[in-house]
């Protein structure tokens, strides 16, 4: 690295001039690790499925419930294991901005199809035992400083009670056996929530999940299943986890294409501020690169040293992407459980850097290569 | 021994012959150089004069690599540079040419020792034998105690000193010298050019040099003029030039 006095010499030499430039590597790289979090998160759903379940939904709409009958029908049908269901409870507590993903759960089978979702046995068993008894995410729990046994009211519009208050009780925690798994969700038992709604909506549920003996079973369960019902007021769609997660996401619009094609013009201005630095950094120094190809330096030498110069900045631009994972916790809290927890992958900073590199090399290029091509005695009468 | 006829006999450091250099300025073509021819032999320091737009400096990067002429050849040690490809010429520079600038041009971001070495970083020294030999070349031009100083923390005279140890550091075949002392006060100005006969006298460089003043010229063994595209010998003839045919 004999030259890298040289390359570091040129970088420093505008001092103001390199920080902003890598100031704007850092808030680019910045955003774009927000945005790939925020489309990780998305996505995650899909990410952590197992390729066993199966998600039985009404066919108009998510919105539109399925009785409760039809379980013992998909447990009829050959390939099917166990099923759950789930019901959106849609409540907040203390405040409406205190938002988090609510589900009446069926407490029999919720464990057999979940099994990533591990909560202990004993609070388990307490949960069973209780009828107003929950298990709350860790991620939750922590959220609003619970603890086991707290009990919490949480107040919602939907299934006409008109703002009704529950008042539940923590019996247990889970925790998901991957970093990915969604632990924002809040358990409540079926049985109290059945006691309490209207009795023209009883007996209603929002979906079934259910696992299969092989994957491969998955297309004739789902066809089998869907058959069984057609022509029945409650017609339902049935699809692999995955197909499920993604219309979820899908509900929210075309987040990766939104999410691309921010990052997209944020790195293409981000090539226009920086190509535009390093042509006018080249440019003031060009009788200095003159005198440098006069004393023998190669053009491929004098393209290198800016390249270099150009790669240096993208590098310390990526503190962008430590900073962004040092803000993550700030930006979870931000996102008040609208979100799973936001986590920034190794494919995300891979990204990330890359992108910056990407963008040093293509700013430099330009003005490089007319470094390169400068003619030693038209730059030495500018002198 | 300098000719400027076609003459010269061979085995000189540097052969010019038949040296045509044009400009096309529009329509316009301007002949700078016209059948130019020059020998010059090692340990010659010659000074080159002329009016503006003579062609004085074309000359001068000509002689140094760093323009093609539109006609004729320059051997430098052996080697016809004329017909040399742009990587090949740029290699051939390091190797034989020390340039000194009017304006000095040492890059203000290094210190004197770092500009002073960058010639050497095209070398295999290593970082300790690159260290002896700038200490060394700027103890010959006098500025060693200046070796961490910016050039912004130099005078004149000093950073045209550093310059000088630039140009000197990789010991080149010869020294092309365009101007020395334009910029600098008459002290500071006697001061490089007495420096630079030590090396010619000294060291035995050959060193071919522009000037458009007569006081630096008389240190030169030799002053040509640049008259209409081709050299003549001045009128006032110190030593060893031959032109026309004379000698």
């Amino acid at each position: 690295m004999k030259f890298g006095r040289l390359i570091l010499a040129n970088l420093f030499r505008k001092k103001v001039r390199l920080l902003l430039t890598i100031g704007s590597f850092a808030v680019a790289l910045f955003l774009f690790a927000f945005l790939g979090v925020v489309n990780d998160a998305f996505l995650r759903g899909a990410d952590v499925v197992s390729a066993d379940r199966l998600v039985v939904t009404n066919r108009t709409s998510i919105i539109n419930t399925l009785p409760l009958s039809y379980r013992d029908q998909i447990l009829g049908v050959p390939g099917v294991t166990s099923a759950t269901f789930d019901l959106w409870f849609g409540g907040t507590y203390q405040d409406p901005k205190n938002f988090f993903p609510q589900f009446v759960i069926d407490p029999e089978n919720q464990r057999k199809v979940f099994p990533e979702l591990a909560v202990p046995d004993d609070e388990w068993n307490a949960f069973l035992k209780d009828r107003q008894g929950v298990v709350v995410g860790a991620a939750t729990l922590k959220r609003f400083g619970w603890k086991l046994g707290d009990r919490v009211p949480i107040a919602t519009t939907l299934y006409g009670l008109q703002g009704k208050t529950f008042e539940f009780n923590i019996d247990g925690v889970y925790h998901g056996k991957d970093p990915k798994d969604d632990e924002t969700q809040f358990w409540i038992q079926w049985e109290y929530f059945e006691q309490s709604i209207p009795e023209r909506i009883k007996d209603q549920i929002g979906w079934y999940t259910l696992r299969v003996a092989r994957p491969g079973d998955a297309p004739r369960v789902a066809k089998a299943i869907d058959t069984l019902f057609m022509n029945s007021p409650n017609e339902t769609r049935t699809q692999t986890e995955s197909a499920f997660a993604a219309n979820w996401v899908g509900q929210f619009g075309n987040i990766k294409f939104l999410i691309v094609t921010i990052g997209t013009v944020v790195f293409f201005t981000l090539l226009l501020v920086t190509g535009n630095t390093m042509a006018i950094s080249v440019r003031e120094r060009t009788p200095e690169l003159a005198v440098l190809k006069a004393i023998g330096f190669s053009d491929r030498a004098v393209l290198g040293f800016i390249l270099a110069e150009s790669l240096a900045i993208a590098s310390a631009g990526c503190v962008g992407l430590v900073l962004a994972m040092g803000a993550l916790p700030a930006l979870s809290g931000a996102m008040a459980g609208m979100l799973p927890p936001l986590l920034i992958g190794p494919q995300t900073i891979a990204y990330g850097v890359l992108a910056a590199l990407a963008v040093g090399v293509a700013s430099a290029l330009l003005p490089g290569i007319g470094a390169m091509r400068l003619r030693v005695v038209d730059a030495l009468r500018r002198v | 021994m300098v000719r400027v006829d076609e003459r010269g006999k061979s085995g000189s450091l540097i052969e010019v012959r038949g040296l045509d250099k044009t400009y096309r300025r529009g329509n316009e073509e301007i002949d700078v150089l016209q059948g130019l021819n020059l020998d010059v032999d090692k340990g010659d320091f010659v000074a080159f004069m002329g009016p503006s737009g003579s062609g004085k400096t074309t000359l001068l990067n000509l002689l140094g690599g760093l323009d093609v002429p539109t006609r004729g050849s320059v051997t430098v040690a052996g080697d016809e540079i004329t017909h040399m490809s742009r990587g090949k010429l740029t290699e051939w520079r390091a190797r034989h040419v020390g340039f000194i600038f009017q304006m000095y041009n040492l890059i203000p971001v290094l210190t004197a020792f770092q500009n002073v070495e960058l010639p050497l970083l095209l070398t295999k020294l290593s970082k300790a034998e690159r260290r002896k030999h700038v200490e060394t070349a700027l103890e010959i031009v006098g500025v060693a105690d200046r070796m961490n100083h910016f050039p912004r923390q130099l005078s004149g005279g000093q950073e045209q000193r550093v310059a000088v140890a630039r140009a000197i550091i990789a010991d080149p075949t010869f020294l092309l010298c365009d101007e020395p002392t334009g910029d600098l006060d008459r002290k500071s100005a006697d001061e490089v050019m007495s420096l630079i006969r030590r090396l010619v006298e000294e060291y035995g460089k050959t060193v071919l040099m522009v000037t458009h003043d007569p006081l630096v010229a008389r240190q030169a063994k030799i002053t040509l003029h640049l008259e209409k595209g081709v050299l003549v010998e001045a009128g006032e003839r110190r030593e060893g030039v031959a032109a026309g045919g004379s000698s």
